[in-house]
């Protein structure tokens, strides 16, 4: 049902259909350029040339081809959203149906930290806790993961408390199941759409949250993603150049990707909340 | 950047036979101020031993990438070795200045912070107000033709620079408004807060500053401005569908005044906070676009210090913009009781 609606929703197809081309292209990145081409020491290009038949998308200030760097940051930024993301989805979905689960001091506790983590700034807080952990793949999704979790703990607080409240899980709890039964098998089931819709909303802020964080150079040197592109471009002088491909070719696939998982998040919570505001 | 509604206004009960001296209002009051003490006493804790507990040698942390004189760094090592409860209280003495002074500055931080935050609050104020103004203008004109051409156009628009990085969109502005790519007169400054050798304090020398900041001013303004829209949007839609409006509508008043003096200023309300509610992420875009544009403000002081590291900088950065969003976020909770007082108990 919820395939058949999605594909009525001619947004939802767009977003769809531009995911599926970056997801594509990303995977396909080894066959269309070889990676030496991001070798600067084996760049064969001029300095800054301007598009042309043979560099589609021109070339950077070591005359690196600007569209094999493109295709290749692709890889990168999509696997640091989605890998975020999930980890971002992980820890608020148990954060949140602890807190709905729980009374007390667990639930009192929990509530004061996604609090504090929803008040807190989101990018100081990222670049102190990058600046600590140092430049990797890895800290940049644990960073981007540990910070962007609290809105949706709160959803699905709101959400495991109405079920909390319905009858099939006091018969549950009579027959003598235990919390992590309750939570698991009752309460998970019943969020797990509205996970779904959240997730790939969750996963255009994590994309450009790795943007934003590889562009002011806390990204692994040794990895091309758009963000480091745009570093590059920046601290290249691009600008004063006046090379616009150079900067203009990342920041679009920024834009389509980031704009690809808005119009499917929300798709998603029109078909799975119809009174939303999105009308 | 989530979408902010309404602040999480959800009342506490009070417990049983404490509290009755205060009436309702101030026992909400005092509720919001412990709650804002607690946060930011998290963050003190927070910048404490997020430094000094992580594995591996903070020493090497505070002095990557630099020379130090090795009685420094002598100094230093004597000051991480000691036990871990005696550095806390020594830190606890005074949680907001750091022991050690800026390390690419060599002068106490907030001598480097302070004359900085005049230029971060001039262009994130001016911004902040003009995407106020023209984000609720925009808000009403959608909701109120909510469907038609104008309304489509507005959304599509709001989605994408919602979608955008948005120092990005200021890297493309400068590349064809300063630069001058496309055959185009580059017209704007390539960065900076004014010309060199200007004097700030004519005439000319604030119509120079002026000119400096149209294009970041604009820049923040347009991103900013899709979320004020959005949610005036929302909110004006909410109101819409409420009988007072038909019982207006009744009376015989003209459909524009039944939205400028009944439903607008109802429809305000969640607007109003935002403009607090949303300072965390205002920073975030002061940040980048200072960077962007070489303002000498407390944003590129930030890309200043973690590119270094300068750690006592960046620590009290941190505190700072902190301690900003939590004021911000206690006023805006206050504001709204004192607009709606249905939130209070």
């Amino acid at each position: 049902m919820l395939v058949a609606q999605f594909r009525r929703s001619r947004q939802g197809m767009l977003g769809l259909t531009i995911f599926v081309v970056f997801a594509m292209v990303a995977l396909l990145a080894p066959v269309l350029f070889d990676e030496s081409q991001l070798d600067v020491t084996k760049a064969t290009g001029g300095v800054f040339e301007t598009p042309s038949g043979h560099y589609w998308l021109g070339t950077d200030d070591a005359g690196r081809n600007v569209l094999a760097m493109v295709v290749w940051g692709a890889r990168i930024s999509l696997l640091v959203g989605l890998c975020a993301t999930v980890l971002a989805m992980v820890i608020g979905t148990s954060v949140g149906i602890a807190s709905g689960h729980y009374r007390g001091l667990v639930a009192g506790v929990l509530n004061r930290i996604t609090d504090w983590f929803l008040v807190i700034p989101f990018l100081p807080l990222a670049i102190v806790l990058a600046t600590v952990l140092g430049k990797s793949l890895l800290n940049i999704i644990i960073v981007i993961g540990v910070t962007s979790w609290p809105a949706t703990a709160r959803l699905i607080r709101a959400q495991t408390l109405s079920v909390e409240g319905r009858p099939y899980l006091e018969r549950a709890k009579a027959l003598g199941a235990g919390d992590l039964h309750q939570m698991t098998r009752h309460v998970l089931p019943n969020v797990m759409p509205l996970v779904l819709a959240n997730t790939t909303l969750a996963v255009s802020i994590s994309i450009l949250s790795e943007t934003t964080l590889s562009f002011l150079g806390l990204g692994d040197p040794t990895a091309v993603s758009w963000g480091t592109v745009l570093d590059d471009a920046f601290s290249s002088g691009a600008i004063s150049a006046g090379a616009w491909w150079y900067l203009a070719a990342p920041g679009i696939c920024v834009v389509l990707v980031v704009l690809g998982f808005n119009l499917i998040g929300r798709t998603l919570e029109d078909i799975l909340d119809p009174r939303g505001a999105h009308e | 950047m989530a979408l902010i509604g309404a602040p999480d206004v959800a009342p506490t009960p009070p417990a049983p036979g404490r509290g009755r001296v205060l009436g309702p209002g101030a026992r909400f009051t005092v509720s919001r101020l412990l709650s804002s003490l607690g946060t930011l006493v998290f963050v003190i804790l927070f910048n404490f031993f997020l430094f000094r507990l992580l594995p591996g040698d903070p020493v090497a942390l505070y002095t990557r990438g630099r020379d130090v004189d090795p009685e420094i760094r002598r100094q230093m090592q004597a000051r991480f070795n000691a036990p871990i409860a005696e550095q806390f209280v020594q830190y606890l003495k005074n949680p907001f200045v750091p022991e050690l002074p800026s390390q690419q500055f060599s002068i106490p931080v907030w001598d480097v912070i302070v004359p900085r935050i005049g230029p971060t609050l001039l262009l994130v104020g001016t911004a902040t107000v003009l995407a106020t103004v023209l984000g609720v203008w925009l808000g009403v004109r959608s909701a109120w033709k909510r469907g038609e051409r104008f309304d489509r156009v507005a959304t599509t628009t709001t989605l994408v620079l919602y979608s955008m990085p948005e120092f990005w969109f200021g890297m493309i502005l400068l590349i064809v408004f300063s630069v001058g790519a496309f055959g185009l007169p580059g017209i704007f400054p390539v960065g900076g807060l004014s010309s060199p050798g200007v004097d700030v304090g004519t005439f000319a020398g604030l119509a120079d500053v002026a000119w400096h900041l149209v294009l970041p001013v604009f820049t923040l303004t347009v991103i900013y401005l899709a979320e004020y829209a959005l949610v005036m949007r929302a909110s004006l839609i909410d109101e819409m569908g409420q009988d007072y409006l038909q019982t207006a509508r009744a009376k015989g008043l003209r459909d524009a005044d039944v939205r400028r003096r009944h439903a607008v200023p109802n429809a305000m309300l969640p607007t109003t906070t935002l403009i607090f509610l949303n300072l965390g992420f205002v920073i975030g875009g002061a940040i980048t676009i200072e960077y962007v544009f070489s303002l000498p403000g407390l944003g590129s002081l930030t890309v200043q210090a973690l590119r270094g590291p300068d750690i006592p900088l960046l620590q009290t950065l941190f505190l700072l913009f902190s301690a900003a969003v939590i004021l911000a976020n206690l006023v805006a909770d206050l504001l709204y009781a004192r607009l709606d007082p249905r939130v209070r108990t």
